[in-house]
């Protein structure tokens, strides 16, 4: 079996395995440990929790740790985001857009939490973090202060959450560079291992601020015909 | 200079971390990843408070199945501060958003792990440990801790007998850090990855911190205990939650029989397959008969990874599982205020050894034991921080770095490190002798006459994960010596520690805490008075 990993932007090195039916870490750690010590990739916990492993297979993001690799499959590291080294990148962007969006609980307010309460952001919480979402985004490849799609999220998870008693903050840090710049195309949605939906978080957070009284930038800007006391400026 | 240091990032260090900044101090946290990839994540069955929220249950029913399951080994002063801190510790988390499951009476949802008298696991589907995480970390950001990520540990800076800092390897620049502080926290995790392919834990779990704590003179305990989970996944040891057989799954051999109470403590499960293993069997965990729609709500995680790694469906397939090593007991010996017998430094987590678990760790017990040791050690560094004279002293050791660049990379070390974690299991694993751990002794006094043959090929500075690799293995190889030579010692029998040529126990000679240091050059074990 053949695969190929990107190295560099210029070269695509490929290595021969007799593997098969082994996970893309398998395959790596194979080539580190027989072929080529220098071969560089993260990786942790082998069972799709810790986030560390993600890259990209024929253009598409995985984690190495679940993907079942195929004969002459194309091995990237993620887009949008800076290469340390082979298919390493810098996750420090994510602890960024965590802290620029004040993506934790502000104000607690104890209360019980029903079952139904709990499914509000059950799956938001599965994130690990894995940036597989910023290497798929669009918006965020033409415009690096884009909140993007984790730290969104992150923030609809504490919004949505019963026990959040003060979200003002929250909804206002994410009008600009935010919810509004995102362009729904559901890139994000398509990547994510975890089976979560920033698109749909970014919704949920686009009617919430239009509740509390935000509207969409780009629509107050839109001259739609009849009368304009602006003249469309 | 910093007031706290803290080196490692799971729930512990995190936990610490916050602690300690919340009494106003300086803090740091730096780890060799970052910090969501930590352990912790991996954490699946559930934390531990007698809340009754699943029928009736105790703080001291707690307290009695943790010294039961501890097979007496555990101390009973800790084990009192962990069961009575539990409550808090579900409530702290619950204040910073943890998404637990809940239940039908808008509760925090409870579940029965092994060796529980009770349902007494609070829980978030099989995610627990990683939701802790994600929620520890959010918070950090929220108080604005400051982060060293791969941050490499290579040394401590110790100079008679106090700590005053850490020394880093920043594995993105390849460029070699001092990090001074008036206190250390070590929350580096444990060392069952010396086992390598028959452990549950991730990749990282190789006990840096441990093996650079006993060289600088720090006493390490009970080494020997090293706990195996019954259910791990038979080709990736890939962990299957107790909550599988807590929610009723059954263990059964090929003939399809059952042979062994499936709600027992780890230790005893674990050894019933063993010896089923041993007569030729194969061992599968059933769990078809929960349903699919319980399955999926309350294992999710565990079905993808059956179907991922088995190719099986455990909705309707038998799960084939073997026993791997799961969890360290022992670690950094640690007085009441989780000092290290080093001034200055200070353990927590599994790296510590608080001697909470005893012989054999209880499930739930251990993401109990981060948050609540982890607050004390923060508010415990944070005012040692405060009460003492600035120490400041210069660094004289030559660094690993420089000795490794001269070894001749002959043997090729990933080789050594498989034959390691093969003899590991083997010899060291759920049944000892006295032979068979000779073997391995004599095998690691090999090895490391051999480490200057080995070495690292890869020469960047930038994120050498081969020279890490070659780093972690070299702690490795530095703790199974401590791990063989206490198991040698202990001739007796008790929890996960079970000696073939001395089946009882012997609470005569053994009813205590085995103590490793180093005595000039070598090794000394000797039995806690």
């Amino acid at each position: 079996m053949i695969i190929k990993i990107r190295r560099d932007s210029e070269t695509l090195e490929e290595f021969e395995v007799l593997l098969e039916d082994n996970t893309l870490l398998e395959v790596l750690e194979h080539i580190k440990s027989t072929k080529d010590a220098t071969l560089s990739y993260d990786h942790s916990c082998r069972s799709g929790v810790c986030g560390s492993c993600a890259v990209r297979v024929n253009s598409k993001e995985e984690l190495a740790c679940e993907y079942k690799l195929k004969d002459g499959d194309i091995v990237e590291p993620l887009k949008n985001i800076k290469i340390i080294r082979d298919l390493v990148v810098d996750n420090d962007d994510a602890q960024r857009f965590n802290q620029k969006s004040n993506a934790w609980l502000e104000s607690y307010i104890k209360t019980d939490v029903s079952k139904e309460d709990e499914k509000q952001n059950e799956l938001q919480s599965d994130c690990i973090l894995c940036t597989s979402c910023y290497s798929a985004c669009p918006v965020y490849e033409v415009n690096k202060e884009f909140l993007g799609p984790f730290a969104l999220t992150r923030v609809w998870k504490y919004v949505a959450d019963k026990r959040e008693d003060d979200i003002k903050q929250k909804i206002e840090l994410i009008q600009n560079n935010g919810i509004w710049d995102c362009t729904l195309c559901g890139e994000c949605t398509i990547a994510c291992p975890q089976g979560i939906s920033p698109k749909d978080d970014i919704m949920m957070l686009r009617s919430k601020s239009g509740v509390k009284g935000y509207m969409d930038p780009n629509f107050s800007t839109m001259s739609f015909g009849g009368f304009d006391p602006n003249g469309g400026f | 200079m910093l007031d706290v240091l803290v080196v490692g990032s799971g729930a512990a260090g995190l936990r610490a971390g916050l602690s300690a900044k919340n009494s106003v101090s300086s803090v740091l946290i730096a780890s060799k990843q970052f910090p969501t990839r930590s352990q912790t994540c991996m954490a699946q069955g559930g934390i531990n408070a007698a809340l009754s929220h699943s029928g009736e249950d105790s703080v001291e029913q707690h307290f009695k199945d943790t010294i039961k399951a501890g097979n007496d080994l555990a101390n009973e002063d800790a084990v009192k501060k962990l069961t009575s801190n539990a409550k808090e510790a579900i409530e702290y988390l619950e204040s910073i958003g943890v998404c637990f499951s809940r239940d039908e009476n808008s509760k925090i949802a409870q579940r029965k792990l092994g060796g529980a008298y009770a349902s007494r696991a609070c829980y978030a589907q099989d995610f627990t440990g990683l939701k802790i995480l994600h929620t520890l970390y959010d918070e950090c950001n929220k108080q604005n801790i400051e982060f060293k990520n791969d941050y490499f540990l290579l040394d401590l800076l110790v100079e008679n007998n106090r700590c005053f800092g850490a020394i880093f390897l920043d594995k993105k620049t390849g460029k070699v850090e001092e990090i001074k502080a008036k206190s250390v926290i070590l929350a580096t995790g444990g060392y069952s990855k010396i086992y390598g392919k028959y452990s549950t834990n991730s990749s990282s779990a190789t006990g840096d911190a441990l093996a650079i704590a006993y060289s600088n003179g720090a006493k390490l305990s009970d080494m020997e205990f090293v706990q195996f989970h019954p259910t791990a996944l038979k080709n990736s040891s890939i962990l299957i939650s107790e909550s599988a057989r807590g929610s009723g799954g059954y263990l059964v051999n090929s003939k399809g029989e059952r042979f062994t109470d499936e709600l027992a403590p780890r230790d005893i499960v674990s050894r019933a397959i063993d010896d089923e293993i041993k007569k030729g069997e194969d061992i599968f965990l059933d769990i078809r008969h929960l349903g699919e729609e319980f399955i999926d709500e309350e294992l999710p995680q565990e079905r993808k990874l059956a179907k991922l790694y088995e190719k099986i469906d455990p909705v309707s397939e038998l799960i084939p599982i073997k026993p791997s090593a799961h969890y360290t007991m022992g670690g950094l010996e640690v007085d009441e205020n989780s000092m290290s017998s080093i001034e200055a430094l200070f353990g927590v987590g599994e790296c510590a050894n608080h001697k909470v678990h005893g012989a054999n760790r209880l499930g739930g017990n251990s993401l109990l034991e981060l948050i609540v040791f982890g607050k004390e050690v923060g508010e415990n560094a944070c005012s040692f921080a405060k009460n003492s004279n600035l120490f400041d002293a210069q660094n004289v050791k030559e660094n690993i770095l420089q000795t490794i660049k001269t070894y001749t990379n002959e043997v090729d070390f990933y080789k050594e490190k498989e034959a390691l974690a093969e003899l590991f299991y083997k010899n060291v694993g759920i049944s000892r002798d006295e032979s068979s751990l000779n073997v391995v002794l004599l095998e690691i006094s090999k090895m490391k006459e051999n480490l200057p043959f080995m070495g690292v090929k890869d020469k960047s500075e930038v994120y050498n994960t081969n020279l890490i690799e070659f780093l972690e293995f070299m702690n490795i190889l530095k703790l199974s010596e401590l791990i063989v030579s206490s198991a040698l010692k202990r001739k007796e029998s008790r929890g996960a520690h079970f000696r073939s040529d001395y089946l009882s126990r012997d609470d005569i000679n053994f009813q205590t805490h085995s103590i490793a240091s180093l005595k000039g050059n070598s090794l000394n074990v000797e039995f806690k008075k």
